[in-house]
């Protein structure tokens, strides 16, 4: 008989592991990501022997970008760090924007109240106690020119997060630079315009998705010509987690979202590599720091590839997928609220480990409120301190070659594939959704991670485990109702003093635009031009295409 | 006995319904009938979902801070239509200066971010309507 000797892994287990498990037992019989995936003791060569470093890895700046998509990583250009903010009037808020920038944010990112991403008006019944609560209310060009003012458009790039009165938005932004003088063909920022996940998780969305995607589509084939620089969509995970995805999930939806984007654009006649430079991509920045790590890794290296071997795109900036990240604020808790500063700066650097083009850290408040501006200060900081002080950025992607992070990056793209494969089944991720497949898979794994957290299989500092009583309250933003009041004030003046023939008749031409197949950019800034209004110009587009109900899984 | 009835309501124009699902689920696995309404329903409709489904209680999403303006008016068309008896819970981010205020007007149970389900489960079988 012929008798194989132990492999190193068999002979370590027999020599050192079972004495020392006999000894002294481990903390429990399975260790999982907060994922709930797996994880073994111990990777070593064995574990990543089928990976080939030129073919799956490859060096930074280079196909498939496993390692990252520029040669010197930070050593170049440190991520942006661009803080999200926004509440109350345009006018506060452009205060906030003046002060981040002073205290060295490098770009700008907007967050709108509920009524402006709804494409409500203040005075709409809905918008009751909701303007200016979560964001800043922009109801027409006249709020977005006291939102920028003095801040100059063609120096800064700037982030918004609006959906779907995406085109809207975007149009009174390009006005506003317009009228400092800037040139579109310069100018840099992006929309988030990513609809799918607003059916998959967010839920603000306001028309069916058919004529939802043709809003995007619309947006693609206008930037491709008038704004190259902008990034038409950020295909976000984000909302996809905090919403109760797993890693793997949020994954595996973004991305596919992002490949039906590029199919619905490649659908409308579109080149593929003139638009696909211009989409982007917005993680979620959660705890599990090893498998965030391998996230990013292998949504780099799974997009390469489908750009290139499934879309046939020649250009390497369509291949390259650029980043932004944000710490998870469904990991903030409202109890011991000082905690969130270590576990935010602990997603931050699995972001920069992960090689991400943009960050927003969250702020110690936020289970709470939306942030003090101190507390804004702070977040800002940790970035700093990362960036300056840890030593991280020194180098590029310092933990390429770990055979844990390399094994686990490898099974999130082959988890990510089967996924799609699942999707692709069904006929491509509009009809997954029409059908709620990724809507009851993010349902159902938020619910195993509430019932992990009830039976404290998973701890969370401070909420299941090492609570104090009688915490003394900290200070938060209370935003009252005066911002609905001023922005109800403007918005009756704006109704008398514009010329309401000429808002009347863009409202009416926005109305014809959208019976017929041509761009609807053109006719949505003829409106914005105008002082229409951001709830007018949906209702316009409400009266073509109707409102999409969805039917609650639970 | 009959199973205790919950409507679970996302009132507003938020969409993040996370919790809402999460709690709903919960309470039905805790062996009551419960009831999600789905997003963006105002205090009329909360209200007549809670008559139709002769509800005990009525659990609000709210994370939006727009509760000081939902909160009164539900309270009102509950009592205009002689439900004063129903349960009403708040779950979602709720500063503490607002509590004492949604107290005054009725509002039984406030639930912030970390309340264990359980707690809430309690709280509900204290505190419904007994029936038979």
């Amino acid at each position: 008989m012929k008798t194989v000797a132990p492999s190193g892994k068999e002979r370590w287990q027999h020599d050192t592991l079972e004495p020392a498990l006999k000894k002294s037992p481990e903390r429990a019989a399975q260790f999982t990501t907060i994922s709930g995936r797996p994880i073994d003791r111990l990777y070593r060569p064995d574990d990543v022997d089928r990976i080939d470093y030129a073919r799956d890895i490859g060096d930074p700046g280079e196909f498939p970008y496993t390692r990252g998509i520029h040669a010197t990583g930070y050593r170049g250009k440190l991520w942006t760090m661009r803080q999200f903010a926004g509440f109350g009037t345009p006018e506060e808020t452009n205060e906030r924007y003046k002060a981040l920038l002073a205290a060295g944010g490098t770009g700008l990112s907007v967050a709108f109240d509920l009524p402006t991403l709804m494409g409500r008006d203040p005075d709409h019944e809905l918008s009751l106690g909701e303007v200016g609560k979560c964001g800043v209310n922009v109801t027409s060009l006249a709020d977005m020119e006291t939102l920028f003012d003095g801040i100059r458009l063609g120096d800064i790039t700037t982030s918004m997060t609006i959906n779907s009165p995406a085109a809207m938005i975007f149009a009174m932004y390009l006005v506003v630079a317009e009228k400092q003088g800037a040139d579109w063909k310069r100018i840099s920022g992006t929309i988030q315009n990513d609809i799918l996940k607003e059916f998959i998780a967010q839920k603000e969305y306001i028309f069916p998705p058919r004529p939802s995607m043709r809003l995007i589509t619309d947006i693609f084939g206008f930037c491709s010509k008038e704004a190259p620089k902008w990034n038409t969509i950020s295909v976000s995970g984000y909302h996809i987690r905090e919403a109760g995805a797993t890693a793997l999930q949020e994954l595996a939806f973004t991305l596919r979202d992002g490949l039906e984007y590029v199919r619905w654009g490649v659908d409308t006649g579109l080149d593929v590599d003139a638009f696909v430079p211009q989409i982007s991509f917005f993680f979620n920045a959660h705890s599990d720091f090893f498998e965030e790590i391998a996230k990013y890794r292998a949504a780099r290296t799974l997009w390469a590839h489908a750009m290139r071997d499934q879309f046939g795109a020649r250009s390497e900036r369509s291949w390259k997928l650029r980043f932004h990240s944000q710490t998870a604020g469904v990991s903030l808790t409202a109890q011991q609220p000082y905690n969130n500063v270590v576990r935010t700066a602990l997603q931050a650097l699995s972001a920069v480990l992960g090689g991400t083009n943009s960050l927003h850290t969250n702020s110690l408040d936020e289970a709470l409120a939306l942030p003090t501006a101190e507390a804004a200060t702070l977040a800002l900081r940790t970035q700093q301190i990362i960036a300056h002080e840890s030593g991280v950025a020194n180098l590029v992607d310092p933990l390429g070659g770990s055979y844990f992070v390399e094994k686990l990056t490898k099974d999130m793209e082959d988890g990510a594939l089967a996924y799609f494969e699942q999707i692709d089944k069904m006929g491509g991720m509009v009809e997954a959704i029409e059908r709620g497949f990724p809507q009851k898979e993010i349902a159902e794994s938020a619910y195993r991670f509430q019932q992990a957290v009830e039976r404290r299989d998973k701890v969370i500092v401070g909420v299941n485990d090492f609570v104090q009583a009688d915490e003394p309250p900290i200070e938060i933003l209370y935003i009252d109702e005066s911002a609905a009041d001023t922005q109800l004030a403007k918005l009756e003046t704006l109704r008398k003093m514009r010329n309401n023939d000429a808002a009347r008749r863009a409202l009416d031409g926005l109305r014809a635009a959208a019976k017929t197949p041509g761009n609807l950019m053109p006719p949505i800034i003829d409106a914005v031009r105008a002082y229409a209004t951001v709830g007018e110009m949906c209702d316009a587009l409400r009266q073509v295409w109707g409102e999409y109900e969805e039917v609650p899984v639970i | 006995m009959r199973k205790v009835r919950v409507v679970i309501a996302k009132p507003g124009l938020d969409g993040h319904d996370r919790g809402a699902k999460v709690i709903a689920r919960a309470l039905r696995d805790a062996g009551m009938e419960v009831v999600y309404t789905g997003l963006r329903q105002t205090p009329e409709q909360i209200v007549s979902a809670a008559l139709q489904e002769d509800a005990d209680v009525i659990g609000l999403s709210i994370l939006s801070g727009a509760h000081n303006h939902i909160a009164p008016r539900l309270m009102q068309l509950l009592k205009e239509k002689g439900l004063d008896d129903v349960l009403v819970l708040v779950g979602g981010i709720i500063p503490d200066v607002d509590i004492p205020r949604l107290k005054a007007i009725g509002v039984k149970g406030i639930f912030l971010p970390g309340t264990p389900m359980q707690e809430i489960v309690d709280f509900i079988n204290a505190n419904a309507r007994a029936r038979v």
